[in-house]
């Protein structure tokens, strides 16, 4: 089996129960898959989390292993965003080297990229910035020149669009 | 878990039970009537509640966890139950993890019942503390840390519902000591309710009816029947498959016995030392049929050769293995048993002659069953053999992991489900003898036969003492090469002659068994074999037969591994 390896975007509704993550976790390990992302949250439903996974793979071998967390009896629901109608998107908060002079220059390159200075500090400032994860990377890229001091991002989470009855997508691997 | 995930319905209130109370009824309630186990600190409480139900539930006390573990395995493979194994917290539950990594290869419905320390003590590094629910994440189905007594009713009917139904396997139910003793209110629940975990019953009919139009439509179809075969009870809806639609039979280890193989459409066990026919059956085959099989390396060898121009239909009850290994045209996801039903009325009779015939004729040529002459030594495989004549066939054996595995797979004609019992997943050396114990507790009254290594004997021979104390009557045959014999034959093959590890310096097996208190016999010749299985195939207590044999003797056919079906090593002799 083969095909190209791409970066999938999976969104799994797990019961919120000690040790789910480490499930979750464990069975990327076991596979061999890398995680790029793992955001994890509440959802709509009490006692229930929803998690945004990213993870590079081939088509196939990210089917396999969709089918394998489906086994997992924790995890009620799971699906592979990656090729549907979704909003994706992530925070990255960095603190970013910077002299009072240079401080104008940094906010409007953050305002051109939406982004919204949360902490001004005497030789450092702190820009949030919300958007599709290839935004951020070229925010990043753009003010590389500064020196970035801390970096942190979220990781992505992903909703696909449509109300749920809309989609007939299935819930199963 | 919270109220929304699950609760199923309960029966209403009933009287105050301590949490070991709760498990003891649980266990009734499966109809359970033997388990294995060794106590410790944190599970006396449990063996306290155990007390009060001994006329109820047999408690088997293993001498080592592991022996414990894999009783409770042959006993639930030979029943079709749910096994139950237990042990205390710490060493006790670290002893159980090969044997839960043995269930979960081989999808064998095990709960086990751990003891942990006491809820206050946890997260310490208190004594005997060892996270088994960590430790078991990737080798069990599910596990549960139950930390308040209210939740054992629901856990207890969860665990057994989820060992035995889906792909069965095991779960880890893990107690901490006061929790055995804690008191609730709370019935068990009369049905479970697990939201996200809903097995599959009967196959897609859109997919059935493509499967025959597939089936009806090869020149040379092959059914590969796997052990979903014995856990689904399909044996006879496969009889029907095969012989309604004149369709070939191969198995894989687990699934020997599925279809009668003394059936003229068997063709016997495929793999690595499978029969040189099953193998290269499965090199020309246009269609492979796969049921209840996880096309596993060790019966595929290389996927490029198995079955290069074979359509493949594959019904499986666990999604995941389909289309994991082979490119699948009917993916049927399904209970077997159910699956075929459906599928059955749709197959058409062939004659397929041309087919027939060219299996017949390799059937000829390659006899991979013919026992070569050895004037000097006794041969392993006559062993297998001599014990088929004395049982008529009607024995349950378990065998052990190596040589001899594949000699009482291959020598033995198994016709039906559940009679031959081997680690196939995990290998496990030391399984023989503790899944014997157990599949005899759950056959009781038939013949049991332990087909053993010397090697793997030694693993797990405490349970000599279980079997005297317990007065299990199994049959022990050592296949005694004074080797390891499965790593002689790969040194000898792979590493040119180069061996390293592979003797065995031996006890005195029999004398060892005598001191056990079981009867212990030596065996060198071939007279005193025959005369040594038909003696203990009479005797209804345990027996060990330490048999003498070739010590240098190969299993054929052989496929090396990284090659395929079309490139089998057959005996030179
Ligand atoms: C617990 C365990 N350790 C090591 C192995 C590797 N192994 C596979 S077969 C084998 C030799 C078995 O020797 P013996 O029990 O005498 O059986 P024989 O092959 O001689 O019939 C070994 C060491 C294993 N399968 N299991
Ligand atoms: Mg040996």
């Amino acid at each position: 089996m083969n095909g190209t390896s791409r970066s999938h975007t999976l969104v799994a509704m797990v019961a919120d129960h000690p040790g789910v993550l480490t499930r979750v976790a464990s069975m990327f390990r076991r596979r061999g898959f890398n995680i790029a992302s793992l955001a994890v949250g509440n959802c709509e439903e009490p006692g229930y989390s929803r998690m945004t996974i990213e993870v590079r793979g081939t088509d196939d071998e990210v089917k396999q292993f969709e089918k394998q967390l489906y086994k997992l009896v924790e995890v009620i629901t799971i699906r592979d965003l990656t090729d549907v109608a979704a909003v994706q998107t992530e925070t990255a908060l960095v603190r970013v080297r910077v002299s009072p002079a240079d401080r104008p220059g940094l906010a409007d390159i953050a305002s051109i990229f939406h982004g919204e200075i949360v902490d001004v500090g005497r030789d450092t400032m702190i820009v949030q910035i919300t958007g599709v994860s290839e935004t951020i990377d070229r925010f990043l890229d753009v003010i590389a020149e500064y020196g970035i001091d801390e970096l942190t991002r979220t990781g992505v989470v992903a909703m696909a669009r449509g109300t749920k009855a809309s989609r007939n997508g299935s819930a199963r691997g | 878990m919270t109220a929304s995930e699950s609760n199923g319905s309960t029966n209403g209130a009933v009287p105050a039970r301590s949490g070991g109370q709760v498990i003891c009824e649980a266990l009734l309630a499966e109809d359970i009537d033997v388990i294995f186990g060794m106590p410790g600190g944190a599970s006396l409480p449990f063996y306290d509640a155990l007390y009060h139900y001994q006329d109820r539930i047999r408690h088997v006390l293993a001498r080592h966890e592991q022996g414990a573990g894999f009783a409770a395995n042959g006993y639930a493979r030979a029943t079709g139950k749910v096994g139950v194994a237990t042990s205390t917290s710490g060493p006790g539950a670290t002893n159980l993890v090969t044997s839960m990594a043995n269930d979960h290869m081989d999808s064998v419905p095990v709960v086990y019942i751990t003891g942990q320390v006491a809820r206050p003590a946890i997260g310490s590094d208190a004594f005997q503390e060892t996270d088994i629910t960590g430790i078991s994440i990737p080798i069990t189905k599910h596990n549960y840390l139950v930390m308040h007594a209210d939740e054992l009713p629901r856990v207890m009917a969860e665990a057994f519902y989820l060992a035995k139904s889906g792909r069965p396997g095991p779960v880890v139910v893990d107690v901490p000591k006061d929790v055995f003793l804690e008191e609730t209110t709370v019935p068990a629940p009369d049905r479970v309710n697990l939201r996200g975990y809903r097995p599959v019953r009967a196959g897609n009919l859109r997919m059935v009816r493509r499967a025959a139009e597939v089936i009806n439509a090869s020149e040379r179809p092959m059914i590969m029947a796997g052990h979903g075969v014995d856990i689904s009870g399909a044996a006879p809806e496969l009889f029907e498959l095969a012989t309604g639609g004149n369709i070939p039979v191969v198995t894989t280890l687990h699934g020997v016995g599925g279809f009668p193989e003394t059936h003229p459409l068997s063709f016997g066990m495929l793999g690595m030392h499978g029969l040189a026919y099953a193998n290269f059956a499965m090199g020309e085959t246009d269609c492979i049929i796969g049921l209840g099989v996880r096309f596993d390396d060790r019966a595929v060898g290389k996927v490029d050769e198995f079955g290069p121009n074979a359509r493949v239909v594959h019904i499986d009850v666990d999604p995941a293995e389909i289309g994991k290994v082979l490119d699948t045209e009917v993916p049927i996801v399904g209970d077997l048993k159910l699956t075929l039903q459906a599928l059955n009325p749709l197959i058409e009779h062939r004659e397929r002659r041309p087919w027939l015939g060219q299996l017949n004729e390799w059937r000829e040529n390659h006899p991979s069953l013919d026992i070569p002459d050895s004037p000097d030594t006794v041969l392993p495989q006559e062993v297998v053999r001599s014990i088929y004549d004395a049982s008529g066939g009607d024995a349950r054996v378990i065998a052990d992991v190596g040589q001899n595995q594949m000699w009482a797979s291959q020598h033995f004609w198994y016709e039906k489900p559940r009679r031959f019992f081997s680690a196939g997943g995990l290998g496990p050396m030391g399984y023989a003898l503790p899944a014997a114990m157990g599949v005899q507790m759950g056959a009781p009254g038939e013949p049991v036969w332990c087909v053993s290594g010397d090697g793997g004997l030694l693993i797990n021979i405490q349970e000599f003492n279980t079997l005297a104390a317990e007065k299990i009557p199994v049959k022990v045959a050592i296949l005694n090469n004074a080797h390891l014999g499965m790593i002689r034959q790969w040194q000898q093959f792979f590493y040119e002659g180069r061996y390293m590890g592979a003797f065995l310096d031996n006890p005195d097996f029999a004398k060892v068994a005598e001191a056990f208190g079981l009867r212990g016999v030596s065996v060198s010749s071939r007279d005193e074999l025959h005369t040594a299985i038909a003696d203990a195939h009479a005797y209804d207590g345990p027996v060990v037969l330490d048999v003498h044999v070739d010590r240098v003797e190969n299993v054929y056919p052989m496929i090396v591994p990284g090659t395929g079906v079309r490139s089998v090593i057959e005996d030179p002799r």
